[in-house]
């Protein structure tokens, strides 16, 4: 479980500080799902980063399975059972998309097979990307699968996707939420954290979030919350082009 | 089996990845004399007459064969200048493994010079392997000078893959290619350097046939206080493409200059050049520390995919 104790956070902006998060306490319990939404520059992205702990809160507190992980670097924290998928993936020469899997499993013998079954969760053929780089010679969305499949194979308690649909070009969203679903069904108890305005996103969430201005303003089951956000900026339909595309590159 | 004490045997499988003696022809210099020497049927290995180095005769036609000719020293104090020159016949395709590691636990000086030729033949295929490498605790430096002259004629192949990992202290290395009509050579360098070393390396490739082509790439480290200088020139002297790269990490205190450079001399002569120089980006170590791993940890696993 994780509990938020009145987190905030500012930058400094033009020597002024700017308020990116204010005062935030939220509770993400085990096995569920939540979806945080809200407008762009709302601080979603920044609370995801404080979660994972590559940005430091200037107050609050963080507490993960009841453990106080507000000082805890970005390392202690992963080895706790927190794994986070970057919005924007990051690329690296030389490193084979095989390495990168072998890192997230920890397991420097993980077997080709098996390291390909977690390529085929994200519907990329494993033969054709195994030994690719994860350089500039992939797509966006090829690197945005990747980077979920990383954490898929880091079968983390508590998993973070800061906008995972974005970019994901040829694969449809239900591919992507089958992910989802076969997450929760093979890691006992994980429990969820998706930064998302899709709607069809949204509709697999237990709990939805909504932060705006740096404050949570709504918080609680996908029903309730969902009847208010239709039509909103924080649910938009899935993009119809991408809803079209072909279910699997293979 | 070779007579050689575990010091050796260690360098020859850093440098040669040979655990025991290579098949095919090969010819093992330890400590300034040779410890073993094999021809085969198509290649011919012969000490020249002056004793300064080997005349190695591929015959044409020679095909899916290798050569292995690495040097091993753990004299300190020990220097040396090494003439090889490789004559290939038309046609072949084979594989030549050479490469020099100097175990230096002395106060002197430690230096190995190899020059090597290499005359390729009409559309032979020739991949080269160099490592060299370095180790010993002693106070003498270990330094490796190698010149690599390639003459390539007509629809030859040529495929280079220079590596300096570890250890030597001081190294010049210098590489000039001559390529005729049809020609191709590809050449991937990987150096790291550290501690206080210091490391040269410069490219002069002259593409003067007609559809001639070369591609230069050089990937590097440099780490602590050492330097390097990556100084790369391809000339077109025909209607030809060349392209010349280097792509480097800098760590610590370590400084590269990089000056790759073009000059065409013929109007259809299509030439580029790229190099980039910068730190490890931040976001990749922060993605490998979300996966476990310390800053430490994830460093190492950067600039080994870096450099692989």
């Amino acid at each position: 479980m994780l509990e938020l104790r009145n987190l905030s956070f500012s930058v400094t902006e033009e020597n002024r500080d700017k308020e990116i998060l204010r005062g935030i306490s939220l509770t993400i319990p085990d096995d569920k799902l939540v979806v945080l939404t809200g407008p762009n520059g709302g601080g979603k992205s920044t609370l995801a980063k404080l979660i994972a702990g590559i940005e430091q809160p200037i107050s609050g507190q963080i507490f993960f399975n009841g453990q106080d992980i507000t000082g805890l670097s970005i390392t202690e924290r992963a080895r706790l059972g927190i794994s986070y998928a970057f919005q924007q993936p990051v690329r690296f020469k030389g490193i084979q998309v095989l390495d990168l899997i072998r890192f997230a499993t920890g397991k420097n013998t993980l077997s080709v097979a098996d390291a390909c079954d977690y390529l085929a969760a994200v519907g990329l053929c494993a033969k054709d990307y195994i030994n690719r780089e994860v350089n500039n010679s992939l797509s966006g969305g090829e690197l945005k699968r990747i980077e979920i499949a990383t954490v898929l194979a880091r079968g983390a308690a508590l998993s973070i996707f800061d906008e995972p649909e974005a970019g994901i070009d040829l694969w449809s969203f239900q591919n992507l939420i089958q992910t989802f679903d076969s997450m929760r069904r093979s890691i006992p108890n994980s429990s969820f954290l998706i930064i998302s305005h899709q709607e069809r996103i949204l509709n697999i969430a237990d709990e939805i979030m909504v932060l705006a201005d740096g404050r949570l303003e709504q918080s609680g089951d996908k029903e309730q919350i969902m009847s208010e956000l239709i039509g909103t900026t924080s649910a938009v339909p899935g993009c119809r082009k991408v809803e079209g595309g072909d279910s699997s590159v293979c | 089996m070779l007579t050689m004490d575990e010091i050796k045997k260690r360098l020859l499988l850093e440098v040669a990845g040979l655990h025991d003696i290579p098949e095919g022809a090969y010819n093992i210099r330890a400590d300034g004399k040779s410890a073993g020497r094999q021809s085969s049927a198509h290649i011919t290995i012969t000490p020249k007459e002056n004793g300064s180095g080997l005349d190695i005769d591929i015959q044409p036609g020679t095909k899916n064969e290798s050569v292995h000719i690495p040097v091993v020293m753990t004299q300190s104090g020990l220097k040396e200048v090494v003439y090889n020159d490789f004559h290939i016949g038309d046609d072949c395709d084979i594989l030549i493994v050479a490469g020099c590691g100097i175990d230096n636990c002395g106060n002197q000086d430690s230096q190995h010079d190899g020059i090597h030729r290499f005359y390729v033949g009409k559309n032979s295929r020739v991949k080269y392997v160099e490592k060299h490498y370095g180790s010993g605790t002693g106070s003498g430096k270990r330094i490796l000078n190698p010149v690599t002259e390639v003459y390539q004629q007509e629809n030859s192949f040529v495929e280079m893959e220079m590596v300096q990992i570890k250890g030597v202290d001081d190294t010049n290395r210098t590489t000039n290619a001559e390529l005729a009509a049809g020609a191709k050579l590809i050449v991937r360098e990987r150096l790291m350097t550290h501690g206080v070393q210091n490391a040269y390396s410069k490219y002069v490739v002259n593409l003067n046939g007609a559809g001639s082509s070369a591609d230069v790439v050089s990937r590097s480290v440099a780490r602590d206080k050492s330097y390097q200088t990556f100084d790369a020139k391809v000339v077109g002297n025909a209607p030809c493409s060349g392209h010349t790269e280097c792509d480097s990490i800098i760590m610590d205190s370590g400084r590269i200059l990089a000056i790759p450079s073009l000059e065409a001399n013929d109007l259809d002569a299509a030439l580029v050049h790229e190099a980039a120089i910068g730190k490890i980006a931040g976001e990749q170590i922060i993605k490998l520390l979300t996966l476990g791993m310390t800053e430490a940890e994830a460093e190492e696993k950067i600039i080994n995919g870096f450099l692989k």
